[in-house]
């Protein structure tokens, strides 16, 4: 039988750890990722991390997990320098990463993967029983009533990241890194989880949350550090600052979160959408307009990104009507929908928006290679000074037109996946998550190009799994719940609770 | 741009093994750069050569084409029995036997595309019916009596020195090189090959794009098969056995990736070249066949372990430079 697990059983709650960095500093050749770094984190607290994209978060808890050797500085947990720290000797000091990326085997039920590779045993033979009972107990230790025995691949993304946090406490987790946990999560699993970290906190562990969003980080952590180009910015109480204050730390200057604010102008109705059905979604109706920002709510599952593909082509549409400026636009394929002038902003700019090897300049131009060759022979300037026109259009940073587009952040790159269909010269732009896991600098500039394509008469569909920035962009509102139209909710009628009340009907309770 | 210098860095390095290839055979056998060993050379690498232009750009849009071997088998059978048997005149047959090709290569593409089975699978299937009508077609026996003609192509040589099947194989080199590098069509293949869903959504028409890739395949390959079977001069059910894996190991030497989306014609040529002259220096050796069997395994394995690891070394940099971005939605496990 495992020793690891009959620690636990005798010693459910430990106290949290202590870490102090010193001077970390960690060199890539031709890149410094930290400056020096100092951070004091202590036994018990929730201490929040937080930063731009390549502020040097995630090289942090590399360095913090052992992963990743820093070229200079100390690390000192609960007193004791640690020389050199190996992935190892950090799981042995209590050191837990709950990674973004799940490390789960989704074939496994819940309990297999708590205890996996130190699974309980009797000589050769597992002991499921005591596994399952532990499993349960290490699940009431996180406040979550979940049955061991169900696999994983059949829990949602909020039980998984659960079953994931009690395999790191089955391992006698000390110190928990939270990288973005609530990035993945619905607004009700969001809920589930700071209740997760309120008991563990209870519990005395310590806990390293990195973020970027702002409620969570005041509604969660005692501590707060901004990093900022691999530097330490400041350390302060959660309670002695502020939102401004932070994003201000964060980006280096002043800027507001706030969303610009748009002459409420819509012009004609534009799109018009009859009962469509189809790719999990039913009867679905409404009406957008030139220069109007159609918001779309609903919790995951609830059929959004289901009903963009349906407008895009990308799946069938077995029922309904499809017509802009009263000619019918029911696309078959997305070539016809590009013909049909509705372009797609997807969710996953990396699976489905960009070919990550490709050059910035061959992404813009796709879907236009057609048009800029003649008899199927590109014409290389054409294609060049395309993409230069765009490129310079949205501002998207990088040295030249030929990088490769896997190489820029994600803010540049969701810009590419903008230039591409701008370039197509759409009437209709549909808009899944344009801001996911873009940092606050980038998110305001992409809020701006939105509403300069608003103003100029295109019509806009955007989904966000974000309440404030739907509020905050969002002219009309259409609520989905399952597959199924809930209610359009229009300006004035717009508030967080009206979304909730109609996204969540009998998940609230 | 960064993956062109790479390619350039890969291409000079497979340069190098080629030529140190050269100096090594021409030290222990004297007779192998003499100019008919040279040319002789070229006439061999010739179909391979051909060949490797359709693979190339098959493996470039992530898929496989095992067929190829069996392909050749079938199209030599079925060439030489209507030149022989037949008595059609010989380019009619050569004209019947590319519109074979292209036909099998468009049955292979729908099947691709239309059910999404994996190529390897359909294409292993599909070699196995072709060896099958090869043999029933032929019955095992050898064919062999064709018109004077149609031997010039694989035999003949312009001003008595330069072989014609040489020309052949340069013009249709020059023509896969204008399909990849100048026509929308080639830069399809690449978009395919590494992001098959975001070129569909990016209105990239993916199933034409395929079933005419492995179209193209199977006319590169027909072209490659008559060739063949004007230098040999005799069809068998047996030629054209075992030939996937020379192209495939020809394709993978020059740095094309059997995982999709890199590699260049360039790279592949100089995997042809590095094959033939194995072939013809291991020959001029007198080593055995079962040895030169294990060599070119060998090589084949090499190859791609160093396509896979160095693919691997490619992401493992990034993750460590620091630019690699998180996925919020990884949440999928």
């Amino acid at each position: 039988m495992s020793a690891t697990a009959q620690d636990h059983r005798n010693q459910d709650t430990r106290p949290g750890i202590s870490v102090q960095l010193d001077g970390i500093t960690k060199q890539y050749p031709g890149v410094t990722a930290l400056k020096g770094v100092s951070l004091d984190v202590r036994a018990g607290e929730v201490h929040a991390i937080v930063g731009e994209n390549g502020a040097g978060k995630s090289t942090l808890i590399k360095v913090l997990a052992g992963a990743v050797e820093p070229t200079s500085g100390t690390i000192t947990v609960d007193g004791v320098t640690q020389s050199q720290l190996t992935p190892a000797s950090a799981q042995d000091l209590g050191i837990a990463v709950i990674y973004q990326e799940f490390t789960l085997v989704p074939t496994l039920n819940a309990a297999e993967n708590v205890f996996l590779g130190h699974y309980i045993r009797r000589g050769a033979v597992l002991d499921r029983k005591r596994m399952y009972a532990e499993a349960q107990r290490l699940f009431a230790r996180l406040g979550v009533d979940l049955d061991p025995r169900v696999l994983v691949q059949d829990l949602t993304t909020g039980f998984q990241q659960i079953v994931e946090i009690a395999k790191a406490l089955s391992r006698n987790a000390r110190l928990l890194i939270m990288d973005e946990p609530s990035a993945p999560l619905t607004n009700t699993e969001v809920d589930a989880m700071y209740r997760v970290v309120d008991a563990l906190k209870a519990e005395g562990m310590t806990i390293i949350y990195i973020s970027h969003r702002m409620e969570e980080i005041f509604r969660l952590s005692d501590r707060v550090t901004t990093l900022r180009d691999g530097q330490h910015i400041a350390t302060e109480n959660t309670l002695d600052t502020s939102r401004g204050q932070l994003i201000r730390l964060m980006v280096g200057r002043e800027l507001t979160e706030g969303y610009p604010t748009r002459d409420l102008t819509p012009g004609e109705v534009s799109l018009r959408v009859q009962g469509l059905t189809g790719n999990g979604v039913s009867d679905i109706s409404f009406e957008a307009r030139r220069g109007e920002i159609l918001g779309f709510a609903g919790l995951i599952g609830a059929g959004r990104t289901e009903l963009m593909q349906l407008l895009f082509g990308a799946e069938r549409i077995e029922a309904g009507e499809v017509s802009l400026h009263g000619r019918s636009v029911i696309s078959r394929s997305p070539i016809q929908a590009i013909g049909n002038r509705i372009a797609l902003v997807p969710e996953d700019r990396k699976r489905h928006g960009l070919v990550l090897e490709f050059s910035i300049q061959q992404n813009i131009t796709l879907p236009l290679l057609r048009l800029l060759s003649s008899s199927t022979v590109l014409r290389r300037r054409k294609e060049r000074d395309l993409a230069a026109e765009y490129m310079r259009d949205l501002r998207i940073k990088a040295p030249s037109a030929s990088e490769i587009v896997g190489n820029l952040s994600g803010g540049n790159q969701q810009k590419v996946v903008l230039a591409k269909w701008l370039a197509t010269q759409p009437e209709v732009l549909i808009f899944d998550e344009p801001t996911r896991g873009i940092d606050v600098g980038a998110r305001a500039e992409i809020y701006q190009i939105m509403n300069r394509l608003a103003a100029e008469g295109k019509t806009i569909l955007m989904i966000s799994s974000d309440m404030e920035e739907l509020i905050g962009m969002a002219d009309r509102i259409v609520v989905l719940r399952e597959g199924v139209q809930q209610g359009v909710l229009t300006k004035n009628d717009i508030t967080q609770e009206a979304v909730m009340a109609l996204a969540a009907q009998g998940e609230l309770a | 741009m960064k993956s062109i210098v790479m390619s350039r860095v890969r291409n000079l390095g497979i340069l190098l093994v080629f030529i140190v290839l050269v100096i090594v055979f021409s030290v222990l056998t004297p007779q192998f750069l003499e100019p008919g060993n040279v040319f002789n050379i070229a006439r061999q690498i010739t179909t391979l050569g051909i060949c490797a232009v359709g693979f190339s750009f098959v493996l470039i849009t992530g898929g496989i084409d095992l067929s190829v071997g069996y392909q050749i088998s079938l199209n030599v059978v079925v060439t030489g029995m209507l030149m022989a048997t037949f008595g059609v005149p010989w380019y009619l047959a050569c004209l019947i036997a590319l519109a074979l090709g292209t036909l099998i290569g468009v049955v292979n593409g729908l099947i691709i595309t239309y059910t999404g089975v994996a190529p390897l699978i359909v294409t292993l299937s599909m070699m196995m019916v072709l060896n099958g009508l090869s043999y029933l077609i032929s019955k095992g026996l050898p064919i062999f009596g064709f018109p004077k003609e149609f031997s010039m192509l694989g035999q003949g040589a312009v001003f008595g020195i330069v072989p014609v099947s040489l020309l052949f194989l340069i013009v249709i080199w020059a023509i896969g090189l204008f399909i990849l590098n100048k026509t929308y069509i080639g830069r399809y293949f690449y978009a395919i090959g590494n992001n098959v869903e975001a070129a569909r959504l990016s209105g990239v028409n993916t199933r034409l794009t395929l079933i005419l890739v492995y179209a193209l395949c199977g006319f590169f390959t027909s072209i490659g098969a008559i060739l063949l079977l004007s230098r040999l001069n005799s069809a068998q059910s047996a030629t054209g056995a075992g030939f996937e894996f020379s192209v495939l190991t020809a394709c993978v030497l020059g740095g094309i990736s059997v995982m999709g989306g890199r590699g260049s014609l360039f790279g592949a040529f100089i995997g042809v070249l590095i094959v033939g002259v194995l072939d013809n220096g291991l020959v001029l050796m007198n080593v055995s066949a079962y040895v030169q069997l294990v060599i070119k395994g060998a090589i084949l394995l090499t190859a791609v372990i160093y396509d896979a690891t160095s693919k691997r070394t490619r992401g493992r940099a990034k993750q460590i430079g620091g630019v690699a971005l998180k996925t919020p939605t990884g949440a999928t496990v």
